[in-house]
């Protein structure tokens, strides 16, 4: 049907549309990163400059907030890692009662508004009277990465044939070697994947953090506070740059591990 | 059949094929191998425990303290089961906010329907090769990079001096925007200050999130479908409203799901972009914050999660969970 395969117009020009709305304002904040101009936010930017990125890199107050990010982020992304792959290799394979009610519990965290979450372990603090700590940050953002984790890991374990497990028990492997030998090097890629994309997601989190963090700064929440009350534009705008591709690069080695799902390891026989 | 079917019927294991176990590793494979369902506790204790702490204890935290009070003059809450936080809610401020939000919402789900519905249409059905690689990056990337960074994108563009001020006053259509701006309600000072630039930084933010369940659904449309339908002798139109559209419809209402239950949940977004009137996520904020009523605050964080649950239900007996 080769003539039924061309597209309307119409529509191939509302979906270009669409994509361009999803792409153009992300490409307008590198350009007001060189606005000579510090006090509004005027389009076309009067002149351009690279002095921003050293102002940005002389802040004092910009480094305790990204530590603190990167800190958190790496400490909940091993953490979802570790619980979200458990979950994956009980899940993937087997059917028992209460698999569907399990499931729901580990995309809850992230099919609940932010604010819920938030919400929630703030009142959970406040009961059990927690002090505000890294420690609650991490609590918060482990639990709504589980489930990335866990999605990317549940798929690899769908995808690898059963019969290279059973190939390795065969040969002699105990489950411990069969887990180290044969399932990890085909679960790597998927791993790392999810463990990207838990570090995008939690680097970058404000909704749940500000409910937890307490009188700390993570970035979002330093970029928040300029964004209530901005003090020097120009260096948000480069702040901005930086957390965007802190998460972009993640984002993209993610896709690239991930991609072309189709092929099976073990499958080809 | 298994190895300790094997084991127990052969009397002399050097006879066979099996090795000889060497050590805990081994025994603990073949306890499992056995028994699987202790396999299965031991791999889900962990995660199952964090979550039933951390998170339904959390939950638990905030249903308990929705019903606990305030006392009116120490501030201090008082830990004694009562109803009272809920009635608060009832009253006409706190119902406005509860309003505004979920007619919001359903604004954007609508908004979200209509632009993102070309292009998981165009996704689906035309793109091949490395348009659909393309098509799929491009909805990917903007769904997962920076939130708080695309927030920031819109508030330079809405901005009085921004981007759309000056391409209105280009192709002059400065009018055109004023006009709209004049709006009663919708309007506002300018688009950042008003209920319409709300409106698209929600409608952005969230449009990636129902995009990918509708493609998901359109994928599944068989083309053998379509074929019959123009065979029939069914035009575009009819095949699309009678054949494509009903078919595409749990996937939207999946889509929706995201786009609902996301814009109900955020405060920051109406906090940066948006007149000074509130909605339930900052209603929530600044209760638990500054003002320290963490009684009330979680009694309206309950709120979205009745009416998710609501929504939930109903998308359930569409068959929406299916195009998840």
């Amino acid at each position: 049907m080769p003539s039924e395969n061309r597209p309307p117009l119409a529509l191939t020009i509302s979906a270009i549309a669409g994509l361009l709305f999803l792409h153009l304002p992300i490409a307008l904040i590198f350009l007001y990163a060189f606005t000579t101009d510090e006090r509004t936010y005027q389009f076309p930017p009067p002149g351009l400059t690279t002095q921003w990125f050293a102002v940005a890199w002389n802040r004092a107050d910009v480094w305790p907030p990204l530590y603190l990010s990167l800190r958190v982020a790496a400490i909940s992304t091993v953490m979802a890692l570790i619980l979200g792959t458990l979950c994956a290799a009980a899940m993937a394979r087997s059917r028992f009662f209460g698999r569907d009610q399990i499931s729901l519990l580990i995309i809850l965290p992230i099919a609940l508004p932010g604010i819920i979450t938030g919400m929630s372990l703030r009142s959970a603090f406040a009961i059990m009277e927690i002090p505000f700590s890294t420690w609650t940050i991490v609590l918060g953002h482990a639990t709504f990465c589980i489930v990335i984790v866990y999605n990317n890991a549940v798929a690899r374990f769908r995808r690898l044939s059963g019969s290279i497990i059973e190939a390795s028990l065969d040969l002699g492997a105990n489950g411990f070697q069969t887990f180290r030998h044969v399932l990890l090097p085909n679960l790597g890629s998927a791993l790392l994947a999810g463990g990207m994309l838990a570090f995008a997601l939690s680097f970058d989190e404000v909704i749940v953090t500000t409910f937890t963090a307490g009188q700390q700064s993570t970035l979002p929440i330093w970029m928040l506070n300029e964004l209530v009350r901005p003090r020097q534009r120009p260096v948000t705008n480069v702040v901005a740059i930086v957390v965007f591709v802190t998460t972009f690069v993640p984002i993209l080695i993610a896709y690239y591990l991930t991609r072309g799902g189709s092929e099976i390891a073990g499958g080809g026989k | 059949m298994s190895l300790a079917a094997i084991d127990s019927t052969s009397p002399t294991p050097q006879a066979t094929a099996i090795l000889p176990q060497r050590g805990i590793g081994d025994r603990l494979s073949a306890l499992f191998w056995r028994r699987p369902e202790i396999l299965l506790v031991v791999l889900l204790i962990l995660p199952l425990g964090w979550l039933t702490v951390v998170y339904l204890g959390s939950l638990a935290a905030l249903l308990l303290q929705s019903f606990y009070s305030i006392d009116e003059f120490s501030g201090l809450i008082v830990r004694e089961f009562t109803l009272r936080t809920y009635l608060e809610l009832l009253r006409p401020a706190n119902m406005d906010i509860i309003i505004r939000t979920v007619t919001m919402a359903a604004a954007v789900t609508l908004g979200a329907a209509v632009i993102g519905f070309p292009i998981a249409y165009y996704a689906a059905r035309y793109a091949r090769g490395s348009w659909k690689a393309l098509f799929y990056l491009g909805v990917m990337l903007p769904l997962w990079s920076s939130y708080l960074v695309k927030v920031y994108a819109w508030k330079l563009i809405l901005a009085r001096e921004g981007i759309i001020t000056w391409a209105t006053d280009l192709i002059g259509a400065s009018a055109v925007l004023n006009g709209i701006l004049a709006l009663p309600v919708i309007g506002g000072n300018s688009l950042s200050t008003s209920y319409i630039g709300t409106w698209l930084v929600f409608l952005y933010v969230w449009l990636p999130f129902m995009i990918l369940p509708m493609q998901a659904a359109l994928e599944r449309v068989p083309q053998s479908m379509l074929e019959a339908s123009a065979d029939l002798g069914a035009s575009r139109l009819q095949t699309f409203r009678t054949v494509v559209f009903p078919l595409a419809m749990p996937g939207i209402i999946a889509g929706s799901i995201f786009t609902f239950s996301l814009t109900m949940g955020d405060y920051i977004i109406p906090q940066i972009v948006g007149s000074s009137r509130r909605f339930i996520g900052q209603a929530v904020y600044q209760l638990q914050g500054t003002a320290g009523n963490i009684p009330l605050a979680a009694a309206f964080a309950v709120v979205p999660i009745i009416i998710m649950l609501i929504y939930l239900t109903i998308a359930r007996r569409k068959g929406a969970f299916d195009a998840l």
